[in-house]
């Protein structure tokens, strides 16, 4: 772990526990709301549709609430740094260009879009000369294009440039 | 005995031919590659390869060298998790974290070879006790198995979900927070007796619910690259030379660990059959190994004997891990539940009566960890500086290649863009969940074993009429049901007994 300036707590664990553990109760509470909706009870015909998730929501609730009132009971002394400020950006400069990436594959196709994942990351990240950027990313598509279509017959989402180029 | 033996040879046939050899060593080396890259494990790199498998087990026969492509990259990755924890001091897979104590000391010492040939070689040992242990009692475990009804078999269900809250080190409410989130998941979706919606909230996408191999590349995939970037963008490792003297050096001094290495594969196939996975038998054994060693002391400074422990208990725990599968549909570890999927999708019901109904498939499969194992060692032995080199790319070109790899075998599951979102949602629930420390395989596990499970508890309702009484019926479920209550107050009973004390 760096103590730099930016060794600071950007989350404490407290408040990632807190956070999790609530999450957690919210989709209990979803769970057991669909399963009432559906019939938690014994039916004519044995149990209903309900009956297994409702009990799965209520132990979920349950557990996790004893998760949250554990977190609430940290105390401050023992309350250490869930992620630093240095570490978050370095998983918020993965994980935004990932979620931009995840978006774009219905427009560009995976093959486009992946090109240009791996380029802004070579470039933004590694510093990479936009020779060995170009040449690394353009070459990963193309191997991808060749074992997914052409080798293992599976197809991959394609966009407007496959289209132009007559490949799908 | 002699018709297991049988069995066995015809399986030894099975697997003999040109096309399933090949696809072994195609397995063997996917694997090692997986294992040494951050964020692909065995988990997820069968999850990601399974669709891959799909047409591939409509030829007749075909699931046989399914199940082997598989089955050996799970070997490879086994055996691939070592190179990392020595080299680097970056444990590839959870189980190696053990083999980092010891094995990046010796290699600081300059002995990564003999470091490396110690682990692949107690690996290959480890693997080797627990396919002997898998020939012998699979037969023996399934033909129990057969008698096995819906309540048993809901018991068999329970002891296992029972197992992980039990012998967890985790927090238990935590665990049991994960493992219902993943029974819950899985109940997205139709019903599977009445074929009603359940909480897809009008979601088309919804309809099939979520599906465990999106889940386990999010979850594994996804969530480990993020991890693996808080520590820097960087890997610095020794470097890897292994020759046929140090080889052999090696091996003429392991055998002074003969003890070492009987007791941790015993640790090993325990912890693996039942449902204690890879990751806590290597600790454990590395602890046994530390206390009963008369160099004990040394433990940490770099000692051969320190990579011996962790790397025999986790290979056999993770070879092992697939005897509950095979002979229950009970996976011991999140890749063994993937493997189980993936016998599922082929359309082959796990449990007892594979070995009644698919011998070729469960003989081959088992012929096939003998000669996997064998190919693995001399892969590993021959090919390190090669794997080794891999991880000198650097983590700004392999990262993405890695979640671009994540992303089309998310894809080509259900042909849905949507897993492909689904995907990065999980990845950031496992990045969370990791450094909160909910234990991600119960959840795993439940979403695979989710529908089977609440199926055989309906239809054991159903035949009791609503009675729970009927998992107390008769003495085999009886007793099932109570190890499982055992274990699952466990954390309750311990607590109690400390507290007294």
């Amino acid at each position: 772990m760096s103590q730099g300036s930016d060794g600071r707590a950007a989350f404490r664990y407290k408040t990632a526990e807190l956070a999790v553990a609530g999450f957690f109760i919210v989709l209990g509470l979803i769970v057991i709301y669909d399963s009432i909706r559906l019939g938690a009870k014994w039916g004519s015909d044995g149990p209903q549709a309900g009956y297994f998730p409702f009990y799965l929501g209520v132990i979920i609730c349950i557990s996790s609430a004893i998760t949250f009132v554990r977190g609430v009971l940290i105390r401050p002394e023992k309350n250490g740094t869930f992620v630093e400020v240095q570490q978050l950006k370095l998983v918020l400069a993965v994980l935004v260009p990932t979620a931009l990436y995840v978006g774009l594959v219905p427009w560009l196709g995976i093959y486009v879009s992946s090109a240009l994942f791996v380029a802004l990351f070579m470039r933004w990240l590694g510093k990479y000369p936009w020779w060995m950027v170009a040449l690394v990313s353009v070459g990963n598509s193309v191997a991808f294009f060749l074992i997914f279509e052409v080798w293992f017959l599976v197809p991959l989402p394609k966009g407007p440039l496959e289209a132009l180029l007559g490949l799908d | 005995m002699i018709d297991d033996l049988q069995s066995l040879m015809h399986g030894f046939i099975v697997v003999l031919t040109m096309k399933n050899l090949l696809l072994m060593m195609v397995g063997v080396i996917l694997g090692v590659i997986i294992g040494v890259l951050p964020g692909l494990g065995g988990a997820n790199g069968v999850a990601i390869l399974l669709p891959l498998t799909f047409s591939m087990a409509q030829t007749p026969g075909g699931q046989t060298s399914a199940i082997i492509l598989l089955s050996c990259i799970y070997w490879g990755a086994l055996f691939g998790g070592a190179i990392t924890s020595i080299l680097f001091n970056i444990p590839g897979e959870p189980w190696s974290v053990a083999t980092t104590f010891d094995g990046y000391p010796l290699a600081q010492k300059g002995r990564a070879g003999a470091a490396l040939t110690a682990s692949f070689t107690s690996s290959f040992f480890g693997a080797l006790v627990a396919v002997l242990v898998i020939s012998f009692l699979a037969p023996v475990v399934a033909n129990f198995a057969l008698e096995f009804g819906p309540p048993e078999f809901f018991a068999v269900y329970l002891l296992t979900f029972c197992a992980f809250i039990g012998m967890s080190k985790e927090s238990p409410f935590k665990t049991i927070s994960s493992m219902m989130l993943g029974f819950a998941l899985a109940a997205v979706g139709t019903d599977p007796v009445t074929g009603t919606l359940r909480m897809t909230f009008g979601f088309m996408s919804l309809l099939n619910g979520f599906d465990f191999l999106v889940a386990v590349i999010g979850l594994f995939g996804i969530g480990e690259i993020l991890i693996t970037l808080e520590e820097g963008l960087a890997f610095k490792g020794a470097s890897a030379k292994i020759n046929l003297k140090v080889v052999i050096e090696t091996w003429k001094e392991l055998p002074r660990y003969w003890l070492t290495s009987l007791r941790s594969a015993a640790v090993g196939c325990f912890m693996g059959i039942v449902p204690g996975g890879a990751t806590p038998a290597s600790f454990m054994s590395y602890g046994v190994a530390r206390r009963f060693s008369k160099d004990g002391d040394k433990f940490g400074t770099g000692v051969v004997e320190g990579v011996v422990a962790p790397e025999t208990a986790a290979h056999a725990a993770g070879t092992s891990a697939l005897l509950p599968m095979i002979t229950l549909g009970v996976p011991g570890s999140p890749t063994a539940a993937v493997l189980l999927g993936g016998l599922l999708i082929w359309g082959l019901q796990p449990g007892p009566l594979l070995f009644v109904e698919q011998k070729d498939f469960v003989w081959g499969l088992i012929a096939s960890m003998y000669l996997g194992n064998i190919a693995g060692l001399i892969v590993v032995l021959t090919c390190v500086p090669l794997f080794a080199a891999i991880l000198r790319i650097p983590f700004s070109v392999i990262a993405p290649i890695i979640v671009v790899i994540c992303a089309i075998g998310a894809y080509t599951v259900h042909n849905a863009n949507f897993d492909i979102y689904m995907m990065v949602v999980f990845g950031v629930a496992g990045y969370m969940f990791k450094k909160l420390s909910y234990p991600l395989a119960p959840l795993v596990l439940a979403i695979v074993l989710g529908d089977n499970a609440e199926a055989s508890f309906r239809q054991a309702m159903l035949i009791s009429q609503g009675d729970m009484s009927v998992f107390f019926a008769n003495k085999l479920v009886g007793t099932l049901t109570g190890l499982a209550l055992l274990l699952l107050f466990w954390p309750l009973i311990s607590w109690l007994i400390r507290r007294f004390r």
